[in-house]
């Protein structure tokens, strides 16, 4: 035990060194200060949509199908709309002519079945939540009242659940068109020649189950209109895609429309979305005059919020006999669920880069099919097809350890990328920029004392301890910081990858930053203040961040991808050297220099070789008042920048996960967990530290405790946080967390991606210290999540805990 | 329609009720009082936990007609005379919180754990907050803020700093 609580101290010396302040005295970039935006979170100041309450406002409920499957025969509102308070009811066909379609902006193959999606159910069912009428009213209550007295009659239609049987002939159909969505291939090198007479081929079948993401607020959407322009605000990560999608579906010309995020209590994935409710809404305020209100309950949004993950992947490696990987298939089956939504069938395309990891090899190959079933949509969640592939392969390579009795993070060393490849272009053609796999694995394995811990497993399968000790590494990159307009464009996708960026110097020296990024926990507020002060050389404190409201920041992508600091926050930079290039020239002429004579430090422009300087406050007051401008100089000092980046960012780390297992219960105990990330210089390492904990949270979510689970009639069974379970505080352990810092070399400010990363490590480290736990048993897979009664089903299906021990193999006791 | 009285952060409020009206929604529909945030519909959360007569409690779970008569302290009320309580100050300065949703409900609760147990160990704390859900997190602050909040109570922080 000694060794986790020496890493626990050493993690918090870090920690506490951190904490204390800047590695660079003076500079804002690095240090860990705290928050902004903390002030009216702890204090109940907060703005989540639900609390918005506007003069006359009605309340909307939507009444959900009951069935999988099925078509609509009748509805009838006639009782529901006699109750009190009720001052409308209307069915999918009141809406048929003007709700449009919900948007797929991403149709990843030519030949893509993308199906109509109407927000409310005109003629035909697909999935159990799926709207079918709605009622507004005076207050939440009596709508839900009124949702009771409508009544629907459904002839049942066969539910597709099951993707191998969707894609069978002579399989019930979800559309018209059939099950199969796509088939999209990517391949690299000669897969052929890389597998024929490979002397090791690993294959397996993995699991990604399906996750309800779980943003701790609820949906909520008010819409609002004057007669003329329209208001909508939303629980949404993504306002600027919104608006311009809104318009497009609901015909309201996009000048009149304003789309506001208010406070967001996370998103995770879950509301970048073009939602039906948020279309509805429109369309009710449109029709009705008056302000209206939605908020969903946590049980429909768990039928109704799209969920993640949910594929099934076939992987095979091939290998030599020293451990070397020659090459990799991957062969996918996603499913879909009822329809596409926003960028539904780009989440596993978005892995199809991934699958090979840090590893070089000589050959790779993607196939993925897209599949229909009649479940809730499936779209982005945390990570968004690369957790997936770092499952895979993560799972693969230790497969591969134990096939050829190899330390797993051995195997891992000989396949990886060094440090001096760098930059590096891989077999999925990628090039990662920057990296040093070793130093953070070698950092990771002191801090969780790999040796001693391995010694300890070993003991205690000699002793046939029924406590057994599972180690579990992961050493993943991901592609983040979404992303280079050309590559999307290569890829189909509907839109750049743009951020837009202002940068106001305000008349009494204070700076505005404007930006496209919309934060909903990430601290955006607080970062991008420093990126500026830093830049302008002003106070921390004289910095205001705007966003969230196309009317006050009309230009953006927002924030999903880990990409806000990296595109956003150097869109920040770059206006700040704008404005400073303005304010320049506008010193140069106060002080009657040239401008390549004026320096520029702590705020202040000064002749070179003088004492003769203005502030920057000097210089916005100058500029205000207009009184003396250089020749042909507009009377301001701001700047707009919008950054496409030219490469995605690469983050990579170390993560390693002990965990015990009662092989009498099946209960497991994770013991210790240490996390070493490398994502580049750091803006702001607590905030760093906030996103990779919980990241890991979620990642041990996936592994352990989350599954939305369908019955065999299509009914979700996870509807509420009783039946779908995410980590309490008591379910986890601390994490011990550190940083190696290799500097992004594709941008300004050096820094990689972080939001998605904890996710994406995490899942595979804590599988494979449950499987590693259970080796000696015969298990080599435990289907996510790693349950105790799933984990206590595989001990028995391998007929290790009847027939006795399959004991360690040779080699796996020979590398401790 | 039953009538209450009902003390909501020192403001006493009359207020006429249905008998099926949730604490919380009185609090946030009726009086204004968003800062208490709903965030499930089982009682499994916590996002809406306030103190009743000094305990914390679930506000969905709690009828408003039985909080008649009682005093109700939301995360708007901890503050006094413009100073935070020791308990805001130290998620601010462990950075507890990222999208805040479960913020005021994790603070109400964690300065009720301290009514029990002022000086939780790790383990007690992780124990006493397994009914408050946190997404954003991963708890680890959490867990820090708590204790260091427990310091501040007790007074340790103030002869330290
Ligand atoms: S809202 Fe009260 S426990 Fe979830
Ligand atoms: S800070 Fe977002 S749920 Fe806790």
């Amino acid at each position: 035990m000694t060794e986790q609580i020496d890493a626990g101290m050493v993690a918090r010396r870090i920690a506490e060194s951190d904490r204390l302040g800047s590695p660079d005295p003076g500079r804002e970039i690095g240090r860990a200060r705290r928050r902004k935006e903390d002030a009216r979170l702890i204090t109940g100041r907060t703005l989540w949509t639900d609390d918005i309450q506007l003069p006359g406002m009605l309340y909307v409920a939507f009444l959900r199908s009951p069935m999988a499957h099925a078509r609509i025969t009748r509805v009838d509102t006639s009782a529901a709309r006699n109750q009190p308070g009720v001052a409308a009811v209307y069915t999918g066909r009141d809406f048929a002519a003007e709700q449009g379609s919900l948007p797929c902006a991403w149709p990843v193959t030519e030949d893509i079945v993308i199906p109509d999606h109407p927000p409310m159910a005109v003629e035909e069912v697909r999935y159990v939540g799926e709207a079918v009428a709605c009622v507004v009213a005076t207050d939440r209550y009596k709508a839900a009242d009124a949702l009771e007295a409508i009544e629907v009659d459904y002839e049942p239609l066969e539910p597709v659940l099951d993707m191998t049987e969707a894609l069978a002939e002579g399989s019930p159909k979800v559309h018209e068109a059939g099950n199969r969505s796509f088939t999209w291939k990517f391949s690299g090198g000669d897969v052929e020649a890389a597998f024929r007479d490979a002397p090791v081929v690993i294959e397996r079948t993995y699991v990604q189950q399906r996750l309800i993401p779980t943003a701790m607020e609820p949906r909520a959407v008010v819409a609002t209109t004057d007669g003329t322009a329209f208001t909508l605000y939303s629980s949404t990560q993504i306002p600027h895609v919104l608006r311009v999608m809104l318009a497009l579906t609901t015909g309201i010309p996009e000048h009149l429309l304003r789309v506001v995020a208010p406070d967001v209590g996370g998103g995770f994935g879950s509301k970048l979305q073009v939602t039906a409710e948020e279309v509805l809404c429109l369309l009710l305020t449109r029709r009705l005059g008056k302000p209206v209100k939605w908020t969903e309950s946590r049980s429909e949004g768990n039928l109704t919020v799209h969920h993640g993950r949910d594929q099934l992947q076939r992987i095979t490696l091939a290998a030599e006999r020293d451990g070397r990987i020659r090459g990799m298939r991957a062969d996918l089956l996603a499913d879909m669920g009822a329809y596409l939504m926003l960028v539904t069938p780009g989440i596993p395309i978005l892995g199809a880069f991934m699958y090979n990891g840090i590893y070089k090899m000589d050959a790779y190959d993607f196939t993925c099919t897209g599949v229909f079933t009649t479940k809730m949509p499936t779209d982005a969640y945390r990570g968004a097809g690369r957790p997936e592939a770092t499952f895979a392969i993560e799972r693969a390579v230790d497969e591969l350890a134990h096939e050829l009795g190899m330390d797993p993070v051995e195997v891992r060393r000989r396949n990886w990328i060094t440090h001096q490849e760098f930059p590096y272009t891989t077999i999925a053609g990628l090039t990662y920029d920057s990296g040093n796999y070793e130093a953070a694995t070698d950092r990771a394995l002191a801090l969780f004392g790999y040796d001693k811990l391995r010694a300890e497993q070993a003991d205690r399968r000699d002793r046939r301890d029924p406590v057994q000790l599972g180690i579990g590494v992961s050493t993943y990159t991901e592609m983040c910081g979404l992303a280079p307009s050309r590559v999307l464009g290569s890829l189909s996708y509907g839109a750049g990858g743009w951020e837009h960026a202002t940068v106001r110097l305000l008349p009494t020296g204070k700076v505005e930053v404007v930006t496209g990024t919309s934060p909903h926990g990430q601290g955006h507020e607080t970062a991008w203040s420093q990126i500026a002060a830093d830049a302008m050389g002003v106070p921390f404190e004289d910095v205001a961040v705007l966003h969230g409201d196309t009317t006050v920041a009309p230009k953006g992508m927002d924030t999903y991808g880990s990409r806000s600091l990296v595109i956003g926050g150097v869109a920040v930079l770059q206006a700040c050297e704008k404005v400073k290039d303005r304010a320049r020239k506008l010193a140069a002429h106060m002080l009657e220099a040239s401008p390549d004579d004026i320096e520029f430090s702590g705020g202040t422009f000064s002749v070179r070789g003088t004492s003769a300087g203005k502030t920057i406050q000097e210089l916005a007051l100058a500029a205000f008042a207009a009184h003396d401008l250089p020749e042909g100089f507009e009377p301001r000092l701001d700047a707009d920048v919008t950054f496409d980046p030219q490469n995605f960012s690469f983050p990579h780390g170390t993560h390693l996960c002990a965990v015990e297992v009662d092989t009498e219960t099946g209960m497991t105990k994770i013991r210790s967990y240490v996390a070493v990330d490398d994502v580049g210089n750091v803006v702001n390492p607590l905030i760093v530290e906030g996103q990779v904990h919980g990241g890991i949270a979620q990642g041990i979510g996936q592994a352990l405790f989350e599954e939305a689970v369908y019955d065999s009639e299509g009914n979700l069974l996870t509807t509420t946080m009783t039946d779908y379970l995410i980590p309490s505080a008591a379910d986890l352990p601390e994490f011990v967390t550190d940083r190696t810092e290799t500097p992004a070399t594709s941008n300004a400010l050096g820094v990689k991606g972080v939001g998605e990363a904890g996710t994406i490590a995490a899942t595979p480290a804590v599988v494979n210290a449950v499987v590693d736990a259970l080796r000696p048993y015969g298990v080599r897979d435990v289907r996510m999540p790693c349950s105790p009664e799933r984990i206590w089903r595989a001990i028995s299906e391998s007929g290790g805990a009847a027939a006795g021990w399959a004991g360690p193999t040779e080699a796996e006791g020979g590398e401790r | 329609m039953p009538r209450i009285t009902v003390t909501v952060d020192g403001i006493v409020y009359e207020e006429e009720v249905e008998p099926r009206l949730l604490l919380v929604h009185l609090l946030r529909d009726r009086l204004g009082k968003t800062g208490t945030p709903v965030g499930c519909d089982t009682g499994n959360c916590g996002a809406c936990t306030v103190m009743l007569d000094g305990r914390s409690a679930k506000s969905c779970s709690v009828l408003a007609v039985q909080a008649d008569g009682s005093d109700v302290v939301t995360i708007e009320g901890l503050a006094r005379n413009g100073r935070l309580h020791p308990m805001q100050e130290a998620f601010h300065a462990e950075h507890a919180l990222q999208c805040g949703y479960c913020t005021p409900g994790m603070i109400m609760a964690a300065v009720d754990l301290l009514k029990d147990d002022p000086d939780p160990s790790d383990e007690a704390i992780r124990r006493g907050l397994e009914g408050n859900l946190c997404r954003c997190t991963g708890y680890c602050n959490i867990v820090r803020a708590v204790r260091r909040g427990a310091q501040e109570m007790s007074g340790e922080g103030v002869r330290t700093s």
